[in-house]
């Protein structure tokens, strides 16, 4: 089945045309990677996702349901759908604890006891077990964003999003937020990935996509990708990042 | 110069009448900025959104009252108003009315900077776990944001406290007209303004080191 269908996508600010007909889809416990030069459009293509950016343009299918129809409900919606963001976007004045359980407590009516399990749980999972009572201002980077996936995870999201999740970190502590990702890929996670680590996307990546001025140029699996790119931007831009 | 003694005899015959006007000052108050809040509150958020209509409500309101003095806005809700519509106000009522519309026009724009000042991605954050743009205010953004206000809060809730004094315009007996009341019979304009002076500050400084002790209290994060 089709996590995420992407049809003849656009999105413009303004007169600029960030997005220009972009196609693509996602498959059931599929990770792929989008890789690309800075401003060619990554971050906006995936905020489209969860409708953080509004198309101007296209069509985009969340497990069959379309995303753009002012019918849809988009707050639902969206409980399928986590995102990871570059700069973490912990709520400040809430304990770790409560920035995981906020959303099952709220959204899905769990009690507080059995929302603390969960976070328990997925605190846990992400390596952090002891940190539920820390407010996220004593958190390291790599911390921060372990507890953001944390969060996103509580939810119960069907496809997981990330936009850069190691892009703010000092980079010891890449490792440790890339271990994680690993991991859910591994337990079969449906995920999109925008990043700069190649060695990441190589590894764990099913597909990845090349995007290059608000158009996919190319994409394929890692090795064929990686390996041996067909088009000229992409064997420019690999050149300069491997 | 009159002697120590006596100006501490004046001042204490004129205490009760100062004290009840005292009351009606913070009553009139209380009263008008919870009143405020909400307004300013709803007309802060009105200010933020994407509809035109709900925006240009926020900012002809705020344009008009900030535009135009208290005083004036005080006589016409008094005087103005009932000769044109078939109300009939209270001193008391027009009174919380014109303070009440005053301070949200100043909160509206403390709530607006202090919304705005919490970075977007909580918002994103919030909208992308699924909660809806209210319910993520309500939980993220205005707690925080709230914190924020405390201090240009308080320096408008000093700003109204003053204002009401204005009020003694309309009749209204609160703590300026009533030390006016006792002078015109007493003649001992000196002390009783020093003592309607006094009674002004202790509200304004209470409310001050209340609201140092509440910046301390929520200090977290
Ligand atoms: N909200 C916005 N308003 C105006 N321009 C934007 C906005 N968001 C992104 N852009 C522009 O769109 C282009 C693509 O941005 P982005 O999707 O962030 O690229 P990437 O994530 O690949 O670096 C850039 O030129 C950027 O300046
Ligand atoms: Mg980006």
């Amino acid at each position: 089945m089709k996590m995420i269908e992407v049809n003849h996508l656009k999105k413009s600010f303004g007169k600029l045309e960030v997005l220009k007909d972009i196609n693509m889809n996602v498959n059931e416990q599929e990770v792929v990677c989008v890789i690309g030069p800075s401003g060619s459009g990554k971050s906006t293509l995936l905020r489209c996702m969860n409708l953080l950016e509004e198309p101007t343009a296209g069509d985009i299918f969340i497990e069959g349901d379309k995303l753009t129809d002012s019918k849809t409900n988009i707050n639902e919606l969206r409980q399928r759908l986590g995102m990871v963001f570059q700069q973490f976007n912990l709520f400040p004045h809430m304990t770790v604890m409560e920035n995981i359980t906020l959303g099952p407590k709220r959204l899905k009516g769990k009690s507080q006891s059995e929302a603390k399990k969960i976070g328990t749980q997925l605190l846990e999972k992400v390596g952090l077990v002891d940190k539920g009572d820390v407010y996220p201002d004593k958190l390291s980077g790599g911390q921060k964003q372990r507890v953001a996936m944390a969060r996103a995870l509580a939810m119960e999201p069907h496809i997981m999003l990330f936009d850069e999740p190691t892009s703010a970190l000092d980079p010891e502590m890449v490792g440790e937020v890339l271990q994680v990702m690993q991991n859910l890929a591994e337990e079969g996670m449906t995920m999109t990935i925008v990043t700069h680590e190649m060695g990441f996307a190589k590894e764990v990546a099913d597909r990845v996509i090349f995007m290059d001025e608000g158009f996919i140029v190319e994409q394929g699996t890692p090795a064929e990708l990686f390996d041996n790119p067909q088009n000229e931007r992409t064997q420019a831009f690999l050149s300069k990042v491997l | 110069m009159p002697s120590i003694m006596e100006t501490i005899n004046i001042i204490l015959d004129g205490l009760p009448t100062l004290l009840k006007g005292m009351g009606v000052t913070i009553e009139v108050t209380v009263i008008s900025l919870i009143l405020a809040m909400v307004i300013g509150l709803v007309l802060g958020v009105f200010s933020i959104t994407k509809s035109k209509v709900l925006r240009m409500i926020s900012t002809v309101f705020v344009d008009i009252i900030r535009g135009t003095p208290l005083l004036v806005q005080i006589l016409f809700i008094y005087f103005g108003l009932p000769s044109v519509i078939d109300i009939s106000l209270t001193a008391f009522s027009a009174g919380v009315i014109a303070i009440t519309v005053n301070a949200a026009a100043y909160l509206v724009e403390i709530f607006r900077a202090g919304i705005n000042s919490i970075d977007k991605g909580q918002m994103e954050a919030g909208r992308s776990l699924g909660f809806s743009y209210g319910q993520t205010m309500r939980l993220i953004i205005l707690p925080q944001a709230i914190r924020r206000m405390i201090p240009a809060f308080v320096n408008q809730f000093i700003v109204s406290i003053k204002d009401t004094s204005l009020l003694s315009a309309i009749g209204l007996a609160e703590l300026t007209l009533s030390g006016q009341s006792i002078y015109a019979a007493n003649f001992h304009a000196f002390e009783i303004l020093f003592a309607v002076g006094v009674l002004y500050f202790v509200i304004i400084y209470s409310l001050t080191l209340l609201s140092r002790w509440l910046e301390r209290r929520l200090d977290v994060a």
